[in-house]
């Protein structure tokens, strides 16, 4: 019976041994990241704190603060929460169409006073919350029948639109392939993908309709960049030009010409790996894409451990996303991909791409606090 | 169980999958790092330093023209003038209307500033107004604000101490004109001037410099940050000409009194040109900031021909002061000897042509020095028809008439030597012998310019093919020391023939009974020897022969005779030659003798070295005070 005092310790931890059950290692990396990225706004404001690093810095701790606390919440709130959360960013993003501010030339910002919240991004978060429990509540019995993948197609294709109206095809496709991973990581069979490709192949041209102008010359312009040099192809190649001027060392902290001739486009948003890239060079980019690495083996770990099916998907769902992040936003500032407005997860300036990867870290730390906990299909506490 | 055990390990292959395409994307990531970074980072590098860096060049102050002594006749000096660049003013024209409020800007001026607008890149400046009034900067700074495109900026100006004095020899500069532009950038500076005559246009390169450059870091809308290299431009190389600008203010002042005369005077021995003098002049500062229409039709319908450098583009019939070349060529040519004797009855019979002579009863039996001393015209008719006109013109040529002498400023005309080739090219009638008489007289189709006549008389007296010029090969001597003497070819002129017909011209001026007796030098040690010539313009009528001639007040000053006179000095030693036309001025030995005789007698009193050793010298330094050429001007009669 001693086993079972652990196993009862373990299944409901007390409040000490869930702050211990925090991965600070995991901690430890994303601060190194953040501060990273602080530094980088340091530079691109040619050596101010003002007007981005001070207000980047604040956010941070406000974002480990909130991390944290989503840490301790246990998982089986969040199991609870999911649903709720989901609908949440499903009417912040309605109500950001019908009184959002213009921002960027898109509508996607509410303003709420500290800061301008953008609820499409908080959507991939919420997404991979619902999809999690969906499929951890669709148990093990059933298998996944297309009636059953009905509801969180729905799921994904409701907000995909209306963040795609927005228009905001960089958050559309993010949700997309997020949620598209849950299915994939619930266990969807590979035919009903294929299915599913098709299906997306023939909506094509209907999505092509509802694309901005703006948009579609950043596709056009991707397939032949040297097209229009002076227009919408100006920015990436003044982003390759920054990052092949940058060479194997960097021109020096400070010192790029790119950045701070304002050469380069949002040089302390989506195109921030540019200015890091050309001060730092290859060496630079290769440490910072290694830490991310590192971030991501660590979650994928977190993932695995945990023995609840919510947990798994959840944790190995925000894993993905984050990587989903970093290399959309990467290939896009090297000319692999087209432009599409997706911020570098912890070094981009803005306040609602820090929560929200913060919190994403929180709940996939909470996964990993709660990795022995066993849920039945109610997402209520079981004992082994 | 058995189900879940199976649905963990489907998901720990599905991580597994996509941990593995994740490692691939990175992969493909880092490639693409790779290659943007080392493979193709030289490229990039000079994209983006193509991106930042702009030069911009930087105008080299324009050099200085110096007379011997080392005074500037041309320097820069700063100004203050108003630039509108194009692609910052937005409406130019109704900045325009704007600016003509507050200073005074004219329709021509505006449609200068929009045709150069037109011309020049959109980042050019151009100029509006150069030369600011300090009253006219106030108002201007205060309506900055109003006016899109437009600043003040400081500049160089050109400048001209010697304003009018020297305008024909240093010239001016402008604004370089459409044709001129070769793509050069410097060119299209907005202040930027370049020579357009004289030593302004013939030593352009060398005064002009080389422009230096301004590497600027611009950001991506253009605006300079920063300077990253500066070259500074290289100064254009003064250049120092043998005028002495003494004298040339001395000549100027010494033939205001008439109304259009060119004058010359060269250092015999070096060929420098110690002033040169074509009057009514003009001022050359006129041009470098911008003629006016008025001034520039007033200039050019002037019957003084003020633009015209007389001394170089004035070809005039050179009268009697031809004589000396037809005496050499007859006693080159051994139809004349220093003993041949000829008779003078005041006329010369030719078939049923008579030509006079200028003394109306004659001159009696004469020799060649003193046919010279009394410029007897019968004498040098019966020596050109021995001579014949082709060996007259071939020796002509060998004095530096019918062709330009090469002198370094533009504008040089050739002047001419008839020959019998020539006539029948351009009449397509053959020779008279009547014209090769007239020739013998320096009249007919003999043109020469002043210069031509001057450089006649260095020739003669050196027994070289002195080449007048201007600048100095010395450089600035501010002791006034001598130039090297060039090393000119030998006329290959029999030097007992140059004796006879310079000691001829000595008598001219020295004897009594010699046709400028009036304008020699008394004072001891300084005299000079000469020819006159007067050039008829007219042909005198029978009637006026009959009934006598006229007096010159009664004549039309366009009808009048040109007067001419080529001097030198000191007699023993011959190193000045002045040479002075004076336009529709009547009597040669009357009115250009005597200013000969001042400005030769002026240069010797300036140079006391110069003078013949055995004569004392009142204590003068080298840049002493001339006398006032008033004061000296009192002809002979």
């Amino acid at each position: 019976m001693t086993s079972l005092h652990t196993d009862l310790n373990r299944s409901n931890p007390t409040f000490a041994q869930r702050m211990l059950g925090i991965s600070w290692g995991l901690v430890l990396l994303i601060t190194i990241v953040a501060g990273f990225g602080i530094l980088i706004l340091y530079s691109a404001a040619d050596g101010n704190m003002q007007p981005w690093g001070e207000k980047q810095l604040v956010r941070f701790v406000i974002a480990l603060i909130l991390m944290l606390s989503a840490a301790i919440l246990g998982v089986y709130y969040w199991f609870r929460l999911a649903y709720w959360a989901y609908m949440l960013s499903l009417i912040l993003v309605v109500a950001v169409d019908l009184r959002g501010i213009v921002g960027m030339g898109a509508q996607r910002w509410i303003d709420l006073g500290i800061i301008q919240l953008q609820p499409s991004e908080m959507m991939t978060v919420a997404l991979l919350l619902a999809l999690a429990r969906y499929f951890h509540h669709l148990g093990n019995e059933d298998d996944l029948k297309i009636r059953f993948l009905i509801l969180p197609l729905l799921m994904i294709l409701l907000p995909v639109a209306l963040v795609l109206k927005q228009p905001d095809l960089g958050t559309a496709i993010m949700l997309l392939m997020g949620g598209a991973v849950m299915f994939f990581l619930a266990g969807v069979r590979l035919r009903l993908f294929v299915l599913m490709g098709a299906a997306a192949g023939a909506a094509v041209p209907i999505v092509w309709r509802f694309l901005r102008d703006y948009q579609k010359s950043r596709i056009y312009t991707f397939l032949d960049p040297d097209n229009d040099p002076l227009g919408a192809g100006y920015h990436i190649l003044q982003s390759k030009i920054a990052l092949g001027s940058g060479g194997l060392f960097g021109k020096g902290f400070l010192l790029g010409t790119q950045s701070h001739l304002s050469f380069l486009p949002e040089k302390q948003t989506d195109f921030i790996f540019t200015t890091l890239a050309e001060e730092f060079g290859l060496f630079g980019a290769l440490t910072l894409l290694s830490l991310y690495c590192v971030i991501l083996v660590y979650s994928f770990a977190i993932a695995l451990r945990s023995r609840n099916h919510f947990g798994r998907l959840l944790g190995a769902g925000i894993a993905v996303n984050f990587f989903l992040y970093v290399f959309i936003n990467t290939a896009m500032v090297t000319g692999l991909i087209p432009v599409v407005g997706v911020p570098l997860p912890l070094i981009s300036y803005g306040g609602t791409a820090m929560l929200t990867v913060m919190l994403g870290f929180g709940l996939l730390m909470s996964v990993g606090v709660d990795r022995d906990v066993r849920l039945n299909r109610a997402g209520e506490r079981q004992p082994d | 169980m058995q189900r879940e055990v199976q649905r963990n390990r489907q998901f720990s292959r599905r991580v597994a999958v996509l941990a593995g395409g994740q490692a691939l994307l990175v992969a493909a990531l880092s490639t693409r790092l790779y290659q943007l970074q080392i493979v193709d980072s030289d490229r990039y590098k000079v994209m983006a330093d193509e991106n930042r860096v702009s030069v911009r060049l930087l105008a080299p102050p324009r050099g200085r023209i110096l007379d011997r002594f080392g005074i500037p006749l041309a320097d820069n000096r700063q100004d203050y003038h108003l630039v509108i660049v194009a692609e910052q003013a937005g409406d130019i024209v109704a900045t325009l209307a704007a600016l003509a409020t507050l200073i005074e800007l004219g329709d021509a001026d505006r449609t200068r500033v929009l045709r150069e607008v037109r011309r020049k890149h959109s980042f050019v400046p151009v100029v509006i107004r150069a030369n600011l009034s300090w009253d006219e900067m106030a108002r201007i700074e205060v309506a900055v604000p109003e006016l899109p495109g437009v600043s003040i900026e400081q500049g160089l100006t050109r400048h001209y101490p010697f304003g009018v004095t020297v305008a024909h020899t240093v010239g001016y500069v402008a604004a370089p004109s459409e044709q001129e532009l070769t793509g050069d950038p410097l060119l299209e500076l907005p202040d930027f001037r370049i020579g357009k005559s004289g030593i302004e246009k013939s030593q352009d390169l060398s005064l002009r410099g080389t422009a230096g450059t301004r590497q600027v870091e611009i950001n991506a809308v253009g605006r300079v940050v920063r300077e990253l290299a500066r070259v500074e431009a290289e100064p254009g190389s003064d250049v120092v000409v043998g005028l002495d600008s003494a004298m040339q203010d001395f000549v100027t002042r010494r033939c205001s009194g008439e109304q259009s005369v060119a004058s010359v005077l060269l250092d015999a021995v070096t060929g420098e040109v110690l002033a040169l003098v074509s009057s009514p002049s003009f001022d050359s500062t006129l041009f470098s900031s911008g003629l006016t229409r008025t001034t520039w039709r007033q200039l050019s319908t002037d019957p003084g021909h003020p633009l015209t450098d007389k001394v170089i583009a004035g070809v005039y019939p050179p009268g009697s002061t031809f004589k000396p070349v037809v005496a050499l060529g007859a006693l080159a040519a051994g139809v004349l000897t220093p003993e041949t004797a000829i008779t003078c009855p005041g006329y010369l019979q030719l078939g049923n042509a008579v030509f006079h002579c200028w003394r109306h009863g004659g001159h009696g039996t004469l020799h060649l020095r003193d046919a010279i001393k009394e410029s007897c015209d019968v004498f040098f008719y019966e020596t050109t028809r021995r001579l014949g006109i082709d060996r007259l013109a071939a020796m002509a040529r060998r004095f530096g008439y019918g062709s330009v002498l090469g002198i370094d400023i533009p504008g040089e005309r050739p002047g001419l030597i008839p020959t019998r080739e020539w006539k029948l090219a351009t009449t397509g009638t053959s020779w008279q012998q009547g014209e090769t008489l007239i020739a013998g007289i320096g009249q007919g189709s003999v043109l020469a310019t002043p210069l031509q006549i001057a450089t006649m008389v260095a020739r003669l007296a050196t027994g070289r093919a002195v080449v007048p010029h201007l600048v100095r090969d010395a450089g600035v001597m501010p002791q006034g020391e001598d130039s090297p003497a060039r090393d000119f070819p030998s006329l290959g002129i029999d030097p007992d023939a140059l004796a006879l017909v310079l000691d001829g011209m000595k008598a001219v001026v020295n004897e009594p009974g010699g046709t400028a007796y009036a304008a020699r030098i008394t004072d001891p040690g300084l005299a000079m020897g000469g020819k006159s010539g007067t050039s008829q313009v007219r042909q005198i009528t029978q009637y006026e022969r009959d009934h006598g001639l006229r007096r010159i007040d009664e004549i039309p000053w366009k009808d009048r005779d040109h007067a001419l006179f080529v001097g030198f000095a000191p007699v023993g030693a011959v190193r000045y030659v002045c040479a002075t036309v004076v336009e529709h001025g009547g009597g040669g030995s009357a009115v250009a003798g005597p200013i000969c005789r001042d400005i030769l007698r002026a240069v010797q009193q300036r140079d006391p070295a110069r003078r013949v050793p055995a004569q004392p010298s009142a204590a003068q330094s080298a840049v002493s005070a001339l006398p006032s050429p008033a004061a000296s001007s009192s002809t002979g009669g």
